[in-house]
């Protein structure tokens, strides 16, 4: 699995509810969501709304913070963010993001490697993110979880289900 | 007996792994109890409905709890609640409806028990770790998938020991203890960790201040937060549930090299400051700071005792003019025992808004939310930017004993120059 896109550089603790607010989870639509992206934080929103796309998020640590509300992976993969790449990633997060087949990748010292708006290159199966300055070597994902995002998310594999096969 | 209560709890749930796991591994597991609030069953809902997956509730027991946006402020909130209602009556789950109270309550108050097994879609499910309860929270993909096949993946957890000394004294709470250990874990520094706690200043801890100490342990990361079985948690479940097993022997404190220590006895009122929940400090170095709204309220110190305890210092006193203090019972049952007290009594009398239990002004949607650049002195869990409506709204997270406080000096306070 190979991913490609514009750098999009954010610093740590991003949370969900900078990502979607609390007052929109009413909201299923995921086009829905994306236009109401991290309306919490303002300056990000006028910037993410300006990007170059395909964007892949980099950020810092602990990318994901907060509240489990899948409505924020769903928001950002509608708006055009094609993976985030971080130093490290809240748990309910990181699952959600997989579970959605949005590609989330932790990568120590990612912040180094790349500026505002470069491109930017993950490459599951070799195991590395690269960009201008250098590449980081990424740490593989454990089998299952790798199994299940090449199946396209617990989504897909729940569709699967519905039609009588194995997950 | 597994070195850490996270393995000992969930050993007994796995059914699918290696034979010997350990901090790590994946193991499949199945949940006794699923959770799900207005929001997340929502979503998980449409995941129904767009995949076509069988649903079949009668396998793990799950509950459907309206908390969050509960009673429902617009037409297309109360439009939702009614496809929650028609899920629930035709996949036999149960659920709480409008004023029951808060998910983590209630399932505080009848679900859970010491070793069993619950993934919520809530990252504050966290909380019943206070019980010995492996809890922890999901997304709304993986609770239909456990609808659909009664089993979820998991990653061990390894594990901070977190070592209590001394005493916790009045007006110190879970709340300052808490906010202190979030100071040095910051937002990330126990992620994916079962944070276990143990030492002899657990005596001094009832069970509604180990529920605040849980429920924000997620704040910095954590997957779980175990309490172990001891006198005061069996004295506890004798009394509130009346029942106790034997089998919870197993879940006895775990002991080993600490990388946390906190002596109670040195602990002080503490607050955390925007924009994050681990930006804690302690209180007198905040004193001043004014205040338009003071929220009492959420899963994190909304319980009976929480309720009391601002009754005790706000008893004949006045919540100061020009600031509103809101008080959002997690329950019906905490709402009902606050009222065969007479502390809602003593609360409304110093100036109080009630409000019916649920999630309320912590979420920022229904009952107190905050506006352009307010200042809110809150005993929920989350201060991050627009989490209580407005933006640009200031909010500062504390003990319920130094929101009351601060309710009466109309700026933040110290408690123990009231109490």
């Amino acid at each position: 699995m190979r991913v490609s896109g514009y750098a999009f550089k954010l610093g740590d603790s991003i949370s969900t509810d900078d990502i979607i607010a609390g007052r929109y989870l009413y909201i299923t639509d995921p086009g829905e969501l994306a236009s109401h992206i991290f309306e919490n934080r303002p300056k990000i929103r006028s910037r993410i709304q300006r990007a170059r796309r395909p964007i892949v998020i980099v950020a810092g640590r602990g990318f994901g913070y907060g509240s489990s509300r899948e409505h924020a992976p769903l928001a950002l993969k509608a708006f055009g963010v094609k993976a985030i790449v971080a130093e490290s990633f809240h748990r309910i997060f990181y699952r959600n993001s997989i579970n959605n087949g949005l590609l989330a990748v932790e990568a120590p010292g990612i912040l180094g490697i790349v500026e505002e708006g470069e491109p930017i290159t993950i490459d599951l199966d070799r195991g590395v993110v690269e960009a201008s300055r250098g590449a980081i070597r990424v740490s593989g994902m454990p089998g299952y979880v790798k199994s299940i995002l090449e199946a396209g998310g617990l989504r897909e594999m729940l569709r699967r289900l519905a039609g009588g096969r194995s997950p | 007996m597994y070195e850490s209560l996270a393995l000992e709890i969930l050993s007994s749930h796995i059914v699918e792994g290696p034979s010997d796991p350990g901090p790590g591994d994946i193991v499949v597991a199945k949940p006794d109890l699923l959770l799900m609030n207005d929001i997340t069953a929502l979503l998980a809902l449409r995941v129904i409905e767009e995949t076509g997956a069988p649903v079949d509730c009668s396998r793990i027991r799950t509950l459907i709890v309206l908390d969050h946006y509960s009673p429902p402020p617009t037409a297309r909130i109360a439009t939702s609640y009614r496809l929650l209602r028609r899920f629930a009556r035709r996949h036999g789950c149960a659920l709480k409806d409008v004023g029951e109270g808060i998910m983590h309550q209630i399932a505080v108050e009848e679900e859970v028990e010491p070793g069993m097994l619950a993934l919520g879609a809530d990252s504050h499910t966290i909380t019943y770790g206070a019980l010995a309860v492996f809890s922890t929270g999901i997304g709304s993909t993986e609770a239909a998938y456990i609808m659909a096949r009664g089993e979820l993946w998991l990653k061990v957890p390894h594990t901070i020991l977190a070592r209590l000394e001394g005493r916790l004294e009045w007006p110190l709470t879970g709340k300052d203890l808490a906010l202190q250990i979030l100071s040095r874990t910051g937002g990330d520094g126990a992620v994916y960790a079962s944070i276990e706690f143990t030492g002899p200043g657990l005596a001094s801890l009832g069970v509604s201040d180990r529920l605040t100490v849980a429920n924000m342990m997620v704040e910095g990361g954590a997957k779980t937060a175990l309490f172990p079985v001891d006198k005061v948690l069996v004295e506890w479940m004798r009394r509130e549930r009346g029942a106790v097993k034997p089998g919870w022997k197993r879940l006895a404190p775990r002991n080993g090299e600490p990388s946390i220590e906190v002596d109670l006895g040195e602990l002080e009122p503490m607050v955390s400051e925007p924009p994050a929940p681990y930006n804690a400090r302690p209180a007198r170095e905040l004193e001043g700071v004014e205040v338009d709204q003071v929220f009492l309220g959420s899963c994190t110190n909304a319980r009976y005792e929480d309720l009391e305890a601002a009754a005790r210092i706000l008893k004949g006193r006045r919540v100061r003019e020009g600031v509103r203090l809101i008080v959002t019972p997690a329950s019906r049952r905490v709402y009902q025992k606050a009222l065969e007290t007479g502390v809602l009594g003593i609360l409304h009398s110093a100036g109080a808004v009630i409000t019916p239990p649920g999630c309320g002004a912590c979420f920022g949607s229904t009952m107190g939310v905050a506006g352009d650049e307010e200042v809110v002195l809150s005993t929920s869990n989350r201060n991050f930017p627009g989490r209580m409506g407005s933006p640009t709204a200031r909010i500062y997270l504390a003990s319920p004993q130094t929101a009351a406080a601060s309710a009466v000096t109309g700026v933040i306070t110290d408690p123990r120059s009231l109490a």
